[in-house]
């Protein structure tokens, strides 16, 4: 009966209404609304994001190779890198000399991203990482340009990684086939 | 009966605190309707916490939104008929105004004790949607005509049963004097008990039912609130309105969601009667108001609970509701509240 539907959804309204006015329950009403509501008051009491919040993008330097896949496959454009080869020195005696990329420039317009994590996805050597940090809003748009030193500092509120849960499905991370035209991924680092 | 304050005051100074008193209930009521339900009660059934910022507890929020608006440009469409566009909000609230003055508090505190003071209700209450009709057709905006259309496809509809309801109360009163209505219930028995009186919503709770959900209508609260429904045409009639203007349909709402309940519980509850004293003691001119103010909110909490509750209907499931459902079954109300009346 149509009726009875509408008196269970007063029913439900009006026990939420009663759990947050008295989370102790009925037997102790003592009304704290406070404690009951599911949400918090924000700029007193700041919410613990989930570890996996899409807050901001760190950069871990060195394993960045300035491959711009990054910036290449940003649908909004917003991720700009520079960068030169150095020299460095051969990693056996009497070997020839390495090149290494080295960035110039790393920056991310976050007024522009529209955080869809594309380049972290993208990133083949774990140089992108997000952090559930949020609060980064500015007074002028242009500061909310992150050059590479910013976004190396949210390296730091990047969390743990946190272990699978038991019984869910391991990802194994995609390796390249080893083959004669392509020299394994080691010899590349 | 007649109980009197020592001091006896003309007829103009009568009138001035009485308007005055009025004047300064249709503010208050909203504040409060609007703090306590729209707010804190809405709030809470969302398992949230509302605004605490304004205030202890945000008390003051509506105090601040209010000064915000004020604070606001009087903005008129290029195309709005000036004069209508500008008169509409105050037309509205004015409905609420009239509301006010046959409510009874008490058995002398009512600002004009009419004859037929529920009629005067009822038909002061349907002024309202020649305001909304106003604004809708001032605005000179598409979305606003739609919503004034609505407003007053609904209200049409919905004043039926709300009249209808009402009548079942009268015919068991034999009168249209609100006041009346209120000492009837007093001196009521139900089957020889009278020991607290006979609140009709124990006889007419099927009145009682069909009066709130036309209620519900008439204030265009959800889920009949297709008028101003923001999702499908941008507040309705309201689209254009900004600053004071806005703030006069705010508080014409919450004002007459108040007036209504009083109404309700007048018709249903006892009016400003308390069960074990003398109706006719004087002494309720003092507590009538207070006694008034706990119903008021009584059946503004079941308003206000009904509509956080449920999701809007459609604009033909309104109509079928009040044509097919509302109005046989308080004619079948009137019909069988007459018989009994004669039988018993």
């Amino acid at each position: 009966m149509r009726g009875m539907g509408m008196l269970k959804g007063m029913g439900v309204t009006g026990r939420t209404m009663l759990r947050t006015l008295f989370p102790d329950g009925l037997r102790k009403p003592v009304p704290a609304p406070s404690r009951g509501a599911h949400t918090v008051q924000y700029p007193h009491v700041k919410e613990a994001p989930v570890p996996r919040a899409r807050g901001v993008i760190g950069l871990h330097h060195d394993n960045c190779t300035v491959c711009m896949l990054c910036a290449r496959e940003c649908p909004d454009w917003c991720i700009y890198i520079e960068g030169h080869k150095e020299l460095a020195p051969p990693r056996r005696p009497g070997g020839k000399p390495r090149a290494r990329a080295t960035i110039d420039r790393f920056d991310i317009d976050y007024a522009l991203c529209m955080y869809c994590g594309i380049c972290v996805d993208v990133c083949p050597f774990d140089a992108l990482f997000w952090s559930p940090e949020f609060e980064y809003s500015e007074p002028r748009i242009a500061d909310l340009l992150h050059d590479a030193d910013r976004l190396a500092d949210w390296m730091e509120t990047v969390p743990e990684f946190e272990t699978y849960e038991a019984g869910a499905s391991v990802k194994q991370p995609k390796l390249p086939e080893p083959s004669q035209h392509r020299p394994p991924r080691s010899a590349i680092q | 009966m007649i109980w009197t304050l020592a001091l006896e005051l003309a007829y103009w100074q009568q009138t001035a605190i009485k308007l005055v008193v009025v004047a300064l209930v249709i503010p208050t009521a909203a504040l409060i309707l609007g703090y306590v339900f729209l707010m804190k009660m809405m709030s809470f059934m969302q398992s949230r916490l509302g605004p605490m910022e304004a205030g202890p507890y945000g008390t003051l929020q509506l105090l601040a939104d209010g000064v915000k608006f004020l604070q606001k440009e009087d903005v008129f469409p290029r195309r709005a008929d000036r004069y209508v566009f500008a008169l509409a909000p105050v037309v509205v609230l004015v409905s609420t105004f009239l509301l006010f003055v046959v409510l009874p508090v008490g058995p002398d505190a009512v600002v004009s004790s009419l004859d037929a003071g529920l009629f005067f209700a009822l038909a002061v209450a349907s002024l309202s949607v020649i305001g909304i009709l106003m604004a809708g057709w001032g605005s000179a905006n598409k979305y606003a005509l739609m919503g004034g259309m609505r407003a007053a496809g609904q209200l049409i509809a919905y004043e039926l049963p709300l009249v209808l309801a009402a009548i079942g109360v009268v015919i068991q009163a034999g009168t249209l004097d609100l006041n009346k209505i209120v000492l009837a219930q007093a001196t009521g028995e139900i089957f020889g008990w009278g020991a607290i009186g006979n609140p009709y919503i124990l006889t007419q709770f099927v009145g009682f039912a069909i009066f709130l959900v036309a209620v519900q209508a008439e204030l265009t609260q959800p889920p009949f609130d297709m008028p101003v429904a923001e999702s499908e045409i941008v507040g309705g009639y309201q689209v254009e309105y900004t600053g004071f203007r806005f703030l006069f349909f705010f508080m014409a709402e919450f004002g007459t969601a108040f007036a209504f309940a009083g109404i309700a519980s007048v018709l249903f509850l006892g009016g400003w009667y308390v069960p074990g004293l003398d109706p006719t003691s004087g002494w309720f001119n003092l507590i009538g108001p207070f006694v008034m103010f706990i119903k008021i909110m009584a059946v503004s909490a079941l308003i206000f609970w009904f509509r956080f509750t449920f999701p809007r209907l459609r604009e033909d499931q309104l109509q079928k509701l009040a044509w097919k459902v509302l109005i046989p079954l308080a004619l079948l109300n009137i019909v069988v509240t007459g018989v009994l009346k004669v039988l018993v």
